[in-house]
């Protein structure tokens, strides 16, 4: 035992070396392999972590969003189904929703206007029905609010914006906004607070209104609201409630929280699983590529091999010695291209994905993912990056290995 | 020591270029000797020497060593001999660039996996045996020929081997190199080592400490 | 399909290690064929030559194999939250039929492609290859059984269908779901199971040193090494998990693997995986201790496989003990569900 250990420093040692006298060839190599590593792991961080921030978010969503459907058409809801789903047995409370989408000409962008929840609770996050809630569910103190309001408090006349409206419009708290309203009027409000840049990802297009003027704005009748939550004390009656609520006002759409979660975390795996199957091009390449390399002996590593087997060396200690060198330099690429991901993705925001992702969107959140990296990510990338390229460079390996050792004898010049 | 029975080598066999390089080959390698092989080059000496130290297998015949046969011993035992059994001089020194003189030494001893400490001294002793201890940590390209080849010898002797094999030692020698080299093969024969060299050279061939001439042509040994 | 990262992993491990396989055997067809270690023609050089590489291949398809036996855990408990009822991979293995004979293909090619990589070992000490044919006629028995792995690993991911909103329209419902993904894993009682495998692990202790010093009863040694392993397969269902999780009803012999439990896991499986294979090897080489050209090494090789088998073994029993002892979980009486 304690030869083989020695034996493997020797042939550890040596391989450095190899590596070492051939720069030239081997830097390219370790390059592109960062590359395609880097390419992966991005992809892989980003989409994991994005879903692991809608789930945080979608954690804590009411477990029932009830909406009305008139001819596959997502209609308004009218205030007196409210009653009809309060005498369902099991339903601990329901609270209407006003919320809908501003196109804005000026910048081309839509906004999400919102009115906040009537009791207008937003830090209290164990009952709060409001549509987004904390984001850090994982801190013990579990009141950190999503958007914070800076004390600004939202009377009539009054806009809280997010901050990608702020940043897209120009405009800051004291400025005043017009918007078009459904009869044609110009309806003028002042901006009494913008909310807190660290809820951006889902609050950077939101703009929180009043609720008579958000019906004055958009002509909604008392009568209606936008849609319902329903707040469900039993999570085993959950199904059993919205099937009711089904049967007993047939045009209702009740969608349950579960399988939002479960909608979008099928989303984020396609999206992702879509970018490895293109990217899985460029791993062909990359195979390709390692495989012709590992092919490719010059006739100096040629002489190199046929020396060793000539003073001794057997073949599977050559095999040993390839084995080693794909190793380091597998190894190397993958924590590098790793490392270099992790600092892309969580550090610089994406920037290299960022004009694929951003699309024509014109209010791009600027957001900070927080960094979520687990085994099982990097166990994925290992086995779709370093397993192919080991797996290509078997056959190369054994041919450089089984040269004859008589090679070295017989070659006399220079 | 060393018997050679009935040995032939085909290369290429089957196609249109085969052809034979030892035809039928009968040779007793005698201990504690010094024996060289003599001939023109296409007679078959390098096929010869590789058969018999233990680089490559016959075609057809039989190969023993010390009485136990080896002619149809897989590689990893028949590498496993030749460490131990062997040390070979090539014509060339075939000493690998980019490394030191000491790493070279010590290269053929690795997959024995000994202790580095060991090592390093038997590779020491080694070099200054042969008075170039003062190079160990030098570049394998700065060497001047005679250096090169005093390299490869004590490469050549880092596993002791009790024969050693000669492949045109002397042929980018000048005069002065060749004798002194001619020296060291004495001293392997006073250590009581078998040396067994291929040579055109009369230098070597001709020289007094030479026990055996072998004359090789056209595959076959001439009486 | 289920498009996820992890997945398209997991397919191309297996995909790969098939084709590796494949590519092996059509050598070790050839090398069965014309083997002859007394003809010193070319073709027998190059068939040695291949011998390397069918090696190397299948070291690598070993390494591949573990490797990718723990992907397809994680793998499964990843794609939880898709399906209704799954709380961790042990549920998520259910939603079609193919889940769980994957998962008993892959740990019983696991064990056999170390069987053939212990045999290899022994092989390759013989200065005649002596084994060489049996060696090959193993891996042609192998071969199938890797590729029906993989095909059974793309039915399985193939066919499943996470239930997820598909349109803007519908929805799911999905207590109508009537059967459901059980996490409860079938556990046998676990007082009697800790009594039966402290039973049977002192048996296998006993024969395993006996074999060492004594050298008799090699074969009855590998059965009782199978027996063991299956022994505590079943109680890390039935007991072990308990106190690991410190919970009288999670018995998911998968969740050990994860973070939450440190990964222990990890370290208890790779024991009894080293520990089942080098057992089994010592049944697997005992009958050829008479091969000439391996009389000399036979023996001392079997009592080292032997001997490493009972210390992994001793190892998986003193953890077992040590998770028993440290747990806060006492389990004082049964409670028959």
């Amino acid at each position: 035992m304690r030869h083989w250990i020695e034996k493997q420093r020797y042939i550890i040692d040596f391989t450095l070396s190899s590596l070492l006298r051939r720069k030239v060839k081997n830097v390219g190599l370790l390059a592109l392999y960062t590359l395609i590593v880097f390419i992966l792991a991005s992809t892989m961080f980003f989409t994991y972590s994005i879903k692991k921030e809608a789930s945080l978010i979608l954690k804590d969503s009411p477990e029932i969003v009830v909406q009305k459907i008139v001819a596959g058409r997502h209609d308004l809801f009218p205030v007196d189904y409210i009653n009809t789903i309060k005498k369902i047995r099991g339903v601990a409370s329901v609270e209407s929703r006003l919320w809908g989408y501003y196109y804005d000409g000026l910048v081309g962008a839509n906004y999400t206007l919102l009115t906040p929840p009537r009791n207008g609770r937003f830090t209290d996050t164990g009952k709060s029905t409001a549509k987004t809630t904390v984001v850090d569910s994982e801190s013990t103190d579990n009141s950190k609010p999503l958007f914070e309001l800076n004390g600004a408090v939202l009377e009539p006349g009054t806009l809280i914006i997010g901050n990608g409206i702020a940043r897209l419009r120009a405009i800051g708290t004291g400025d005043y906004m017009p918007f078009l309203a459904f009869d044609g009027n110009v309806l003028n409000f002042k901006i009494a607070g913008v909310l807190s840049s660290q809820s951006e990802l889902v609050s950077s297009d939101l703009m929180l209104i009043n609720e008579e003027d958000f019906r004055k704005l958009f002509g909604i009748d008392n009568s209606y609201v936008t849609d319902v939550t329903v707040a469900v004390n039993n999570p085993e009656e959950i199904a059993m409630v919205a099937s009711k609520i089904k049967k007993r006002l047939p045009q209702a759409r009740p969608i349950i929280r579960d399988e939002i979660l479960r909608t979008y975390d099928s989303i984020f795996n396609w999206r992702g699983g879509m970018m490895i199957v293109i990217f899985s091009a460029a791993v062909l390449a990359f195979v390709i590529f390692a495989w012709d390399k590992a092919s490719g002996l010059s006739a100096g590593e040629r002489r190199e091999i046929g020396i060793l087997k000539a003073v001794g060396w057997e073949t599977s200690d050559v095999i040993q010695m390839k084995f080693w060198e794909g190793a380091i330099i597998s190894l190397t690429a993958f924590f590098t291209g790793v490392i270099l991901a992790y600092i892309h993705v969580f550090f610089t925001g994406s920037i290299v994905f960022e004009p694929a992702l951003k699309g024509w969107s014109s209010l791009y959140p600027n957001f900070k993912l927080t960094p979520f990296v687990n085994l099982e990510q990097l166990t994925t990338l290992f086995f779709l990056t370093v397993v192919p390229y080991t797996v290509a460079t078997i056959v190369p390996i054994w041919r450089a290995a089984t040269i004859d050792p008589d090679s070295a004898m017989r070659f006399t010049g220079e | 020591m060393i018997e050679l029975v009935n040995v032939k080598k085909v290369f290429n066999a089957g196609n249109p270029s085969e052809f034979s390089a030892l035809n039928s080959v009968n040779l007793l390698i005698e201990e504690n000797q010094v024996t060289v092989l003599k001939g023109p080059s296409g007679s078959g000496k390098t096929t010869l020497l590789s058969i018999i130290g233990c680089m490559s297998r016959p075609s057809a015949g039989r190969v023993k060593l010390q009485g136990r046969e080896i002619t149809s011993l897989p590689e990893r035992f028949l590498t496993d001999i030749r460490r131990k059994t062997f040390g070979f001089i090539f014509q060339q020194p075939n000493l690998i660039k980019g490394i030191s003189v000491l790493d070279n030494v010590m290269l053929p001893a690795y997959p024995l996996g000994e202790k580095r400490v060991h090592l390093k001294n038997k590779a020491m002793k080694g070099l200054a045996a042969l008075n170039i201890a003062n190079k160990a940590a030098s570049k394998v390209e700065w060497l001047s020929g005679g250096e090169a080849q005093r390299t490869s010898i004590v490469r050549a002797l880092i596993n002791d081997p009790y024969i050693i094999i000669a492949d045109e030692p002397t042929a980018h020698l000048d005069t002065k190199l060749s004798y002194r080299f001619m020296e060291i093969i004495e001293t392997f024969k006073a250590e009581g080592k078998t040396v067994i060299i291929t040579s055109h050279d009369p230098l070597v061939y001709e020289s007094s400490m030479v026990d055996r001439v072998v004359n090789l042509r056209d595959g076959q040994i001439e009486v | 399909m289920i498009l996820h990262p992890t997945v398209i992993a997991n397919l191309l491990a297996a995909y790969i290690s098939s084709f590796m396989v494949l590519y092996a055997l059509f050598y070790g067809v050839q090398i069965v064929r014309y083997w002859d270690i007394e003809n010193g023609h070319e073709l027998q050089l190059v068939l040695e030559r291949k011998t390397y590489l069918i090696a190397t291949l299948l070291g690598y398809v070993f390494g591949l194999q573990l490797l990718s036996l723990f992907l397809y855990i994680f793998t499964a408990d990843s794609l939880t939250p898709l399906f209704v009822g799954a709380m961790c991979a042990a549920g998520t293995l259910n939603v079609d039929a193919f889940g769980y004979p994957t998962l008993v293909l892959k740990i019983v090619n696991f064990i056999v492609a170390g069987l053939w990589l212990v045999l290899n070992y022994a092989d390759n000490q013989g200065y005649d290859y002596p084994l060489i044919k049996k060696k090959y006629l193993l891996l042609a028995f192998i071969a199938p059984f890797i590729v029906l792995e993989t095909l059974l690993e793309s039915a399985y991911f193939l066919s499943m269908k996470a239930d997820v909103i598909t349109s803007c329209c519908g929805s799911l419902f999905s207590s109508e779901r009537t059967t459901g993904l059980g996490s409860e894993m079938a556990a046998l009682p676990a007082l009697s199971m800790l009594r039966i495998f402290y039973g049977v692990m002192f048996c296998t202790l006993a024969s395993g040193i006996f074999f060492y010093i004594k050298s008799v009863g090699g074969y009855f040694y590998a059965a009782l090494s199978l027996l063991m392993f299956l022994v505590s397969l079943v109680s890390i269902v039935s007991f072990i998990s308990l106190y690991i999780y410190e919970l009288p009803t999670h018995h998911c012999p998968f969740c050990i693997i994860m973070e939450e439990y440190h990964y222990l896991g990890y370290l208890l499986y790779l024991i009894l995986f080293g520990a089942v294979v080098s057992g089994i090897g010592v049944g697997v080489l005992t009958p050829f201790r008479q091969v000439e050209s391996l009389k000399l090494m036979l023996n001392g090789f079997i009592r080292k496989l032997a001997l490493a088998s009972l210390i992994l073994y001793a190892a998986f029993t003193a953890l077992v003990t040590y998770e028993i002892v440290t747990s806060s979980l006492v389990i004082a009486y049964e409670v028959v569900y």
